[in-house]
C-alpha cells in the first residue's frame, strides 16, 4: 500500500515535486499540497486544484488539521520556516524530507547514506542541489580509492538561481563542502559556485575534483563511478556522466602535488522539464532526490519503525 | 579630494598572483607591499587571484594561507591601506571574517557583472564591521552600460562605497569604458572605479578614458603583473596620470624602484605576462585573463592550440570561476580531432 504524503511549500520546487509524484510516484502517493496563501494568489496550488491534490492553505496549522491523512512530509519552504515546523512534525509523529538548508536532520543522499540514517532519525536533509550531484561520486572514488581532499564547482543558469539561493550563496559553498566530507568520505572539502547568465540558459553542470594516491586503481574507480551513475538515473532521470575520470599529474598542475594525483569528473544533469525548464536541474535533482529519498523510505517499510511508531508510542 | 584626484590600487600582490600560479611567498609580499608602502601607494590589495578562498584545485592552490599573507603585509604598512578580495561562490563570509580581524581596510567584492545579488549578505557583513567596501563587476564588456548601472546600483544599495566597471578580459574598446564608467559616475552618488587588461594593448588608453568618464578609483600592478596580458602598469600610470595634470598619491620613482629592484626579480621570464598570441585571444574573444596560463597548460596535455580552446571558450560566454571548462573543451577538441584523423584513414 502506498504511502501517502504531503508537500509544504508550493512554490516552484514543491510544484515540481509535485508534478514528480503525480507522474512517476509509486510507493508514495500525493495526499495534500499545502501554502500559506489563498489558492487564487498562489500558483502552486491552483497547480495542485488542477490536479485533483487537496490543498491546505494555512502552513502548519493545515498540516496539524490533517496530519491523520499523510505520514511524510516533504518540506519546500525555507530554512527558517523549517527550524519551525519540524518540531511539530515530530510531534505529530510525521517523517520530514527537508529540502531546505536547515538541516535539522542529518545530511541524506539517497544512493549513499539512506539507509544509515533512517532508523535514526525521522527528520532528513538534502543537503544542497549540487551536493546531490557530486557527493555520490566523491562517494564512488572514495570507496575504491582513500580521498584526501575533493572539491566541487557547480555551474547553475542564471535564470535557475532563485532569491534565496541569492541571498545566501555562503550556505551553499558551506553545506556542500560538509557534505562532500561527512557524507562523501573526503577528508577534506570544498565547494564553489558559479552563476551563468548565458543564453539560452546552460544545463547544470559540474566538476568533481579528487585528490587520491599515484598509486591508484584508475579503472577501479571509473568503474565504480560507472555502476554510481547508473544507481542515480534510477531516480534522476536526466543525470548524466560527461567526462570520466581525467588524471592530472603533478606536471599537469601548477602547484606540489606530493605523492597525489587528481581525478577530474564532470556531470551534467539535465531537468525532467514537467514544472522547471531543462536547464534547471539543479532544482531537478533536489526533487528528484527528495522524492527518491520517499521511494526508498516507503518500499522498505522504514516508517514503521520510526515516525508512526513514535506517534503511537 | 578634488576632481583631479585619482586614487591608486596596486593589485600586484592579488592580480599578480595569477602570473605567477599564486607561487608567492608571505616574505616575498611582505618586500613588495614595503616598497609599496614607501612610495605612498594608496591601497595594495593581497589575496589569491581568485581572492580568498580562492586556493584550489580549479584555480591552483597558493603557497600560503590568507592569514599568513595578511599577518606578512600588515606590518610593513603606515599610510597604505591594505584591501583584500573576495568573490562570493569561492569564498565566505568566514574568510571576511579573518580578514577584518587579521587587519584589512578595504574590502572589495567581485561579482559577474549581471551577478550583483548574490553580494548583498557580503557587503552587509563588511560595513557592519565597519570596513570601507568595494564592489566589482566582472566582465563589464559582457552587458550592455544599462545592465551594469542596474546591478552597480545594487551593490550601492547593499553598502559599497565605489562601484569598479571591471574590464577582466581586457576586451574592451576605450569606447566601451567611456559608456559603461560614464553613465555611472553620472547615475551613482558613490565612487566609480575602472580595472584594466592590456590583452588589446589599450589598459593604459581605457584607463585614461575611464578617467576622463569620471571613474577617481583605479587599478594597476607594478610592472603591470597580472592575470593574462597583465593590468594597467602601476609605474606607467603615475607618470601618465601626473602628466595629465591628474592629483596622484603615490611617488613616481619610488613606484618606478619597487617595480624594478624589488619585483622583477622574484617573477621569471615566463611569468612575466606580455601581450602574446594567447593573451591576445583573451581580448579579442572575451575571455576571463585568469583563464590563460590553466588554458597553455590544458593545451599541451592534449595537444591543442591554446588559442582554439580560448575560441571555443568565448563562443560558450563562460564566466569567471569556470576554469574547469578549460578541461572540457581541451578533452572535446581532443576527441574530435582523434576523431576525424580516424575517419581520414
Amino acid at each position: 500500500m502506498a504511502v501517502k504524503a504531503a508537500i509544504v511549500g508550493p512554490g516552484n520546487i514543491g510544484t515540481d515535486l509535485m508534478y514528480k509524484i503525480l507522474d512517476r510516484g509509486e510507493a508514495i502517493e500525493l495526499e495534500r499540497m499545502i501554502g500559506i496563501f489563498p489558492v487564487e494568489e498562489s500558483e502552486g496550488l491552483q497547480a495542485a486544484v488542477d490536479n485533483d491534490v487537496a490543498v491546505g492553505t494555512e502552513g502548519i496549522d493545515s498540516v496539524r488539521e490533517h496530519a491523520d491523512e499523510f505520514d511524510v512530509v516533504f518540506e519546500a519552504t525555507s530554512a527558517h520556516v523549517h527550524r519551525e515546523n519540524a518540531p511539530v512534525y515530530e510531534d505529530l509523529g510525521l517523517f520530514a524530507i527537508d529540502m531546505t538548508p536547515a538541516a535539522v536532520g542529518p545530511y541524506t543522499v539517497p544512493v549513499v547514506n539512506l539507509d544509515d540514517v533512517v532508523g535514526e532519525t525521522d527528520n532528513v536533509n538534502m543537503v544542497t542541489c549540487g551536493g546531490q550531484a557530486t557527493i555520490p561520486l566523491v562517494y564512488a572514488v572514495d570507496r575504491v580509492a582513500d580521498v584526501e581532499y575533493a572539491e566541487m564547482i557547480s555551474h547553475i543558469a542564471s535564470k535557475s538561481a532563485g532569491p534565496g539561493t541569492r541571498q545566501n550563496i555562503d550556505s551553499f559553498t558551506q553545506t556542500t563542502a560538509d557534505g562532500l566530507e561527512t557524507v562523501g568520505g573526503a577528508r577534506e572539502g570544498k565547494a564553489i559556485i558559479t552563476l551563468n547568465p548565458a543564453e539560452p540558459p546552460i544545463m547544470m553542470r559540474n566538476t568533481i575534483h579528487t585528490q587520491v594516491h599515484e598509486d591508484t586503481d584508475v579503472d577501479a574507480v571509473r568503474d565504480s563511478i560507472g555502476r554510481m551513475e547508473s544507481e542515480i538515473q534510477t531516480y534522476v532521470p536526466g543525470y548524466e556522466v560527461t567526462m570520466e575520470p581525467e588524471v592530472k599529474t603533478g606536471d599537469d598542475v601548477a602547484f606540489d602535488l606530493g605523492d597525489a594525483i587528481i581525478l577530474t569528473t564532470m556531470l551534467e544533469v539535465e531537468g525532467e522539464g514537467q514544472h522547471l525548464p531543462p536547464y534547471a536541474g539543479n532544482l531537478d535533482i533536489m526533487t528528484s532526490a527528495a522524492l527518491g529519498t520517499g521511494e526508498r523510505i516507503a518500499e522498505q517499510g522504514l516508517l514503521d519503525g520510526t515516525a508512526r511508531g513514535v506517534a503511537h508510542d | 579630494m578634488t576632481d583631479r584626484d585619482v586614487r591608486l590600487v596596486d593589485m600586484t600582490l592579488r592580480d599578480g598572483m595569477h602570473a605567477v600560479d599564486h607561487s608567492f611567498t608571505p616574505e616575498e609580499m611582505a618586500d613588495v607591499a614595503a616598497a609599496l608602502d614607501e612610495a605612498s601607494m594608496d591601497v595594495v590589495e593581497v589575496s589569491h587571484g581568485d581572492g580568498m578562498g580562492g586556493s584550489s584545485i580549479n584555480y591552483g592552490f597558493s603557497a600560503a594561507e590568507t592569514g599568513e599573507y595578511l599577518d606578512a603585509v600588515v606590518p610593513q604598512l603606515t599610510d597604505t591601506k591594505l584591501s583584500v578580495l573576495l568573490l562570493p561562490g569561492i569564498g565566505t563570509v568566514e574568510e571576511l571574517d579573518l580578514a577584518v580581524d587579521r587587519g584589512a581596510d578595504v574590502c572589495r567584492i567581485a561579482t559577474h557583472v549581471t551577478e550583483a545579488d548574490v553580494s548583498q549578505e557580503h557587503f552587509e557583513y563588511v560595513t557592519d564591521r565597519g570596513l570601507e567596501a568595494t564592489g566589482l563587476l566582472m566582465l563589464s564588456h559582457m552587458a550592455a552600460p544599462e545592465t551594469v548601472l542596474e546591478q552597480a546600483k545594487l551593490m550601492e544599495e547593499y553598502g559599497a562605497d565605489a562601484v569598479y566597471v571591471m574590464d577582466s578580459a581586457g576586451a574592451m574598446l576605450p569606447s566601451d569604458v567611456r559608456d559603461r564608467v560614464g553613465l555611472l559616475a553620472d547615475e551613482l552618488s558613490i565612487d566609480v572605479g575602472f580595472h584594466a587588461h592590456d590583452n588589446l594593448g589599450l589598459a593604459i588608453g581605457n584607463t585614461l578614458a575611464g578617467i576622463e568618464a569620471g571613474a577617481t578609483t583605479i587599478d594597476g600592478c607594478l610592472r603591470g603583473l597580472g592575470a593574462g596580458s597583465g593590468n594597467a602598469q602601476m609605474e606607467v600610470l603615475v607618470g601618465v596620470l601626473e602628466k595629465a595634470g591628474y592629483e596622484v598619491t603615490p611617488d613616481f620613482f619610488g613606484v618606478m624602484d619597487a617595480a624594478e629592484d624589488v619585483l622583477v626579480p622574484m617573477v621569471s621570464d615566463d611569468e612575466m605576462p606580455e601581450i602574446d598570441n594567447d593573451s591576445l585571444l583573451l581580448g579579442y574573444a572575451g575571455v576571463y585573463s585568469s583563464f590563460l596560463r590553466h588554458t597553455r597548460r590544458a593545451g599541451e596535455k592534449y595537444g591543442i592550440d591554446p588559442r582554439e580552446i580560448l575560441l571555443a571558450l568565448g563562443e560558450m560566454e563562460v564566466v569567471g570561476g569556470q576554469e574547469d571548462l578549460i578541461t572540457d573543451v581541451a578533452s572535446r577538441l581532443a576527441s574530435e580531432r582523434d576523431a576525424a584523423a580516424e575517419s581520414d584513414d
